[in-house]
């Protein structure tokens, strides 16, 4: 590893700033394309042209390297390489392939730099451009921050269109027509007499030539796949029960295992009594492990059930035991030393906010869990010479890391086989199951280990969204907001999460205060500061990780800056926002919605928008008081995200995000008592179920002309919206989530 | 134990309390049904007991009496059940974790109701949990196979 990526390694860049201080790499490194991992143990007449496609003569295989946790992108990558390829869904096969550098995330950088999403000026995209190359030099794969669409879009294309040119080379050759004679459909080269050669009788020779480069890609008209609805490659396996998740595979001479950790998270374990475990049925071996203890038996049941006859002596929590502690420590963090950066000055908020009429709230976002529902498992395999992980996760490259450091063993020497997993929401971009497996199967030396979480361990070990709180200021003159003033103080999820795997981050950590600061209205005076606060709890990023606090925070203050003004809701936000794509996503809700017609008695409707992963969003929410409680009638959403590659997958995954904004918000929230989480199962951390669940209309704008990920952004603007909906329809603020606390539900 | 799981009878060594979500996955290797709370919470492990809905995580081996009837048995890719068609036709699953499950409580609601109102359908489907937020499509998928039954 050259030095440049040394420094790189060290410290994590992504959510945070630390590129501002500057980093120069050789034009050489970052030129250079990391080697194709498919080219490394190619059969006789087995052809590949990049790291995504992969030929021989029996089938045609697309690398989808991005995880697939359910946004369906197993099919939106093949659908960009099968575009080009002028290949057909059902004629390849796909693979999740080993990790690899050459699967870098070119599009993590955007969330990497301290830059608006709406700001293409030159330093901003300089500096994504410098971000890129770290990421390139790291080989950073991942999927996360709604990437996987950024980062594909280009590149897969390109990667069907090389192989297509080639294959039509190897058919010129094979039967001596003038390549500009040959054409290609349905997997096969169309030959000028009708007949046709398919791909596989072409991969003898095209595994002899150099892949033919620099291929232009389509116009967007001549797409016979991309933009038009699709039948996800996954669907009849999730229809039908068998498609295998990581929890489902078995391999041959494996044992269950399951384990109990300090619940009082990162706590010691002082001792155990495993008497009563160790003479249970099936069990094999009870033992020690980092922090807690391992069951190892011929079922997980009968493994589950030794975990919990086991006696435990657990050590204290390294955090405030107690919940009111976690918001004591908040509320003494808006102090100029943690002041971890000042995101937006716009005006003179100062002054402004000195006399006169001064409106001030406060706000709440409590620790909330992942929960996804396919609990965390992994089997590992640990031999001399290799160690073979099978499980689903978000960072392939990261987790050879992990699993090396604890067998000893190369990081290439980590063979992962991911899988598509029972939902993540960022779950799956833990280790500490993976590390556990890895410990197991280290005692276990040559038999695969299956290591799964009961779901009362998954809650315990969920690894929350932040707590954060939120102090408003504002003021308003003639009708409009002139002001807006607001403050957070959250520990740093960025931070906590990446401090799990050794690495710093130093400077400020931009999620903190995304969907907050970098929405583009212009007010007059528009503040916006994050300050730090210790280390509380250990959390990790949650489907949209800043924006779903502060974008509440933000959107609610603004709203009742606007109730202050006796504006309208909708056309003050209009008339505030300065950016014209914005515009047009707000302007497409208020039509969708009708905004502004009559509604029916008890009735209210609310709006909110909030920008998060470049993605501009509108919600408008439509509720009615009844004398059971608040029912959600109606959610219109518009955004925007440049190019949409299935409007059927889109549609149900904004719904989606629109549900769980909405559902948890109403209902959940992970609380500490004697150090552990309070909250051990669904029955207490419910979220959305189908009777709460309002109809959902959504309109994708195609507008912008970066193509974005859809996979978060519909989350944060989903709690303001019903908030504010319920103040039209109550006069009640709601000003913590979860709402229930303070207002009852249908 | 002797217990027949579509259609085929097995013979399992196992604790009378053992819940037969954990027979059919551990011991029998039919993986559809899945583990999600161990609770009857969510409704993953939904399988029919004689045609009824039933959350396997909570049904003891003592206790079973009757046929069981799991994802795997309702229909196969090949020959999709209605229910599960209208699943397909409706592109519902995101992760697909908890399909198995609302596909095993919606077959089951269907079999006794096939014109369910929009509240029984609330009702009934609202004991399965999916984290993806798929509702909008579960519902719209009942819909079309409710229409379809009573068509057929």
């Amino acid at each position: 590893m050259g030095r440049a990526a040394k420094i790189a390694r060290r410290t994590f860049l992504i959510g945070s700033a630390t590129i501002a201080g500057g980093v120069a790499f050789g034009a050489y490194m970052v030129s250079r394309d990391p080697e194709n991992p498919l080219a490394n143990d190619l059969a006789e007449g087995e052809a590949t042209f990049n790291p995504w496609v992969i030929i021989d003569s029996e089938k045609v295989t697309l690398i989808t390297p991005h995880g697939d946790k359910g946004q369906g992108v197993v099919s939106s990558q093949a659908a960009l390489i099968a575009e080009e390829l002028d290949i057909e869904f059902g004629q390849f096969e796909t693979s999740f392939g080993e990790p690899s550098p050459a699967y870098w995330n070119t599009a993590m950088a955007e969330e990497g730099v301290p830059f608006k999403a709406t700001d293409e000026g030159f330093t901003a995209e300089t500096m994504r451009t410098v971000m890129g190359s770290v990421i390139k030099l790291l080989g950073l794969q991942g999927t996360g921050g709604s990437t996987s669409m950024p980062d594909s879009f280009v590149k897969l294309r390109e990667a069907g269109a090389t192989a297509r040119e080639t294959l039509k080379l190897a058919a010129s050759q094979k039967t001596g027509l003038p390549i500009d004679q040959l054409k290609t459909s349905n997997g096969a080269v169309q030959l000028p007499n009708g007949s046709e050669l398919k791909y596989t009788e072409l991969a003898g020779i095209a595994a002899t030539l150099d892949p033919v480069k620099n291929v232009p890609l389509r116009d967007p008209k001549a797409w016979r796949l991309i933009g038009k609805p699709m039948e996800r490659l996954d669907i009849v396996g999730k229809s039908t029960g068998t498609i295998n998740y990581g929890i489902d595979i078995e391999v041959e001479g494996m044992v269950h295992a399951s384990v109990c950790v300090n619940p009082r998270q990162g706590g010691v374990l002082n001792g155990f009594d495993p008497s009563a475990a160790k003479t249970m049925r099936g069990v094999k071996d009870v033992f020690e492990i980092t922090g807690g203890v391992a069951v190892v038996a011929d079922n997980t049941w009968r493994a589950f059930n030794a975990c919990n006859a086991i006696k435990y002596n657990w050590g204290d929590a390294p955090y405030p035991a107690e919940q009111a502690d976690h918001w004591k420590t908040l509320t003494e963090s808006f102090s100029a030393d943690l002041l971890d950066s000042t995101w937006r000055n716009d005006g003179d908020s100062e002054a402004v906010l000195a006399s006169g009429k001064i409106f001030e709230a406060e706000y709440r976002s409590p620790y909330v869990a992942h929960a996804p529902l396919e609990p965390l498992n992994a089997i590992v395999l640990v031999n001399d010479n290799q160690v073979e992980v099978w499980t689903g996760h978000q960072m392939p490259r990261f987790l050879q890391q992990v699993v090396a450091s604890i067998t000893g063993h190369e990081q290439d020497q980590v063979i992962l086989h991911n899988q598509y997993m029972g939902g993540s929401f960022g779950h799956r971009l833990e280790f500490e199951h993976i590390k556990q497996a890895t410990e197991i199967a280290m005692k276990m030396r040559g038999t695969p280990v299956k290591l799964t979480y009961t779901r009362e361990e998954d809650f315990a070990h969920d690894f929350p969204r932040h707590i954060s709180m939120g102090r408003g200021r504002g003021k308003v003159e003639n009708g409009k907001v002139i002001a807006i003033d607001l403050s957070l103080a959250a520990p740093s999820v960025i931070s906590s999460q990446m401090g799990r795997l050794d690495f710093t981050v130093p400077g400020p950590d931009s999620q903190l205060a995304a969907g907050a600061w970098n929405n583009p209205y212009k007010i007059d005076n528009y503040r916006m500061q994050a300050y730090r606060a210790p280390e509380l709890a250990p959390t990790s990023s949650w489907r949209s990780v800043g924006a779903p606090a502060a974008g509440f925070f933000f959107d609610s203050l603004l709203d009742e800056l606007i109730h202050e003004a006796g504006a309208d809701p909708m056309e003050e936000r209009i008339r505030l926002m300065n950016h014209d794509l914005s515009r047009k996503v707000l302007e497409t809700a208020a039509e969708m919605s009708s905004w502004g017609s009559d509604l029916g008695p008890n009735q209210g409707r609310g709006v909110a928008f909030v920008e998060s992963f470049g993605v501009p969003v509108a919600e408008v929410v439509e509720v009615t008081n009844t004398d059971a409680g608040i029912k959600i009638d109606k959610v219109y959403v518009a955004c925007d995200v440049g190019t949409v590659i299935d409007p059927v997958n889109f549609e149900n995954l904004v719904q989606g995000g629109v549900v769980f904004g909405l559902g948890h918000a109403i209902n959940s929230e992970i609380t500490y008592s004697d150090g552990k989480a309070e909250q051990s199962n669904y029955h207490q951390h419910e979220a959305m179920r189908m009777y709460q669940c309002p109809e959902i209309i959504v309109k994708g704008l195609e507008n912008g002309h970066k193509i974005r990920g859809i996979g978060e952004p519909p989350v944060p603007p989903a709690a303001p919206a019903l908030a504010n909906a319920i103040f039209a329809a109550t006069g009640q603020r709601l000003r913590e989530m979860p709402f229930n606390k303070f207002i009852e539900f249908v | 134990m002797k217990l027949s799981v579509n259609g085929q009878t097995h013979n399992v060594d196992v604790e009378p309390e053992m819940p037969l979500l954990w027979v059919l996955r551990d011991e029998l290797g039919i993986t559809g049904v899945k583990y999600g709370c161990g609770i009857a919470q969510c409704g993953a492990c939904t399988v029919h007991i004689d045609g009824v809905a039933v959350r396997s995580c909570q049904m003891r081996m003592a206790d079973l009496e009757g046929e069981v009837k799991t994802i795997e048995g309702l229909g196969t890719p090949d020959a999709l059940h209605i229910v599960q068609k209208a699943w397909v036709d409706h592109q519902v699953a995101q992760c697909g974790y908890c399909q198995s499950g609302q596909i095993m409580s919606a077959a089951s609601l269907l079999d006794v109701n096939d014109d369910p109102s929009d509240e029984e359908i609330d009702a009934v489907m609202s004991a399965n949990l999916c984290r993806c937020g798929t509702y909008p499509r579960i519902r719209a998928a009942v819909k079309s196979a409710a229409a379809n039954l009573r068509s057929a």
